[in-house]
């Protein structure tokens, strides 16, 4: 059983540990237009958040977006890594989640067979 | 859409596109009176009468990036079938305020599915929104704000790993206190 005091407790630790970074980390987004979400989009964000969870990694900001309009496409998802082109990855299933968060989000691999655009900032 | 789960993220994705700054989720369940009532409320634009007559209408949609909107009459159908309804009340730059209204015990009420998903969705992907949760069963409630989560948190991000964990517990641990410890419908 998980309570508030648990979550105290963690944050004094986590701030006596005092290495957690706060910018200059990949962002992840997700489409969760009613689009999104009928595709499945909802398991991908939680693979998403079991992915950073397992892997331990700290400098990951996770976001959600609405419908951009290529429906036929979804589950979106895109990374953007800090000084790089926004990827957008297209059908995205929970089981893609693992590869794009190894190669990608820790690796700078961009993984090309399921890519659908990529936009320079 | 075959959770009621997935139908509540759609509505508050709506609200967080209204420009909401505060969203309000409320599902009451009472077996007692067969009643199912998810509420969702919020400080975003709002709607003029003229857009509000038509929201259940799929093709009618005030988004620009394709021109059918199929979340709300999804839901209309959907409570409709189970001798429910959907109500919208909405005002013009104030905010808008969503009921769907279901029989609790009707043969074709989709499941409310998984709401840890869902709450986990919401609450970390929009670290900024005022999210407030209350979900009664009978006379049991669970409430979570996350002004009182990001309060403890600090500058401590909501995408922290170990926080991460502790939040699927504790939205895991009460869910199963609402229904009384044991495993309900949806598990």
């Amino acid at each position: 059983m998980k309570t508030v005091e648990d979550l105290k407790r963690m944050r004094e630790q986590l701030q006596a540990q005092n290495r957690l970074r706060h910018s200059g980390g990949t962002e992840i987004i997700v489409g969760m237009g009613t689009c999104g979400i009928a595709a499945g989009a909802r398991a991908v964000m939680s693979a998403v958040l079991d992915e950073i969870a397992k892997r331990k990694l700290e400098d990951v900001k996770v976001c959600q977006t609405g419908c951009i309009g290529m429906c036929e496409r979804e589950v979106l998802l895109d990374v953007v890594r800090p000084g790089e082109p926004r990827v957008t990855y297209g059908r995205v299933t929970p089981a893609d989640v693992a590869k794009i968060i190894a190669e990608h989000v820790v690796n700078g691999r961009i993984v090309e067979e399921l890519v659908v655009g990529k936009i320079v900032e | 859409m075959r959770e009621l789960s997935l139908h509540i993220l759609d509505l508050v994705q709506n609200s967080i596109e209204a420009g909401a700054t505060t969203v309000i989720l409320e599902i009451m369940e009472d077996t007692r009176d067969d009643q199912l009532v998810i509420r969702i409320s919020d400080n975003g634009r709002g709607m003029e009468p003229a857009i509000l007559d038509q929201v259940t209408d799929p093709f009618v949609t005030t988004r620009t990036t394709r021109k059918v909107g199929l979340g709300l009459p999804l839901i209309d159908m959907s409570t409709k079938r189970c001798e429910g309804e959907l109500t919208i009340r909405s005002v013009a730059g104030e905010g808008t305020v969503v009921e769907a209204r279901y029989r609790h015990g009707h043969w074709d009420r989709p499941p409310l599915g998984d709401m840890v998903e869902t709450l986990k969705s919401i609450i970390i992907a929009n670290p900024s929104l005022d999210f407030r949760y209350s979900h009664s069963f009978n006379d049991a409630v669970f409430r979570l704000e996350t002004v009182e989560i990001t309060g403890i948190l600090g500058d401590i991000p909501l995408t922290h790993p170990e926080v991460l964990e502790w939040l699927d517990g504790y939205l895991r641990s009460n869910y199963a206190n609402l229904y009384g410890g044991v495993p309900y419908e949806n598990s």
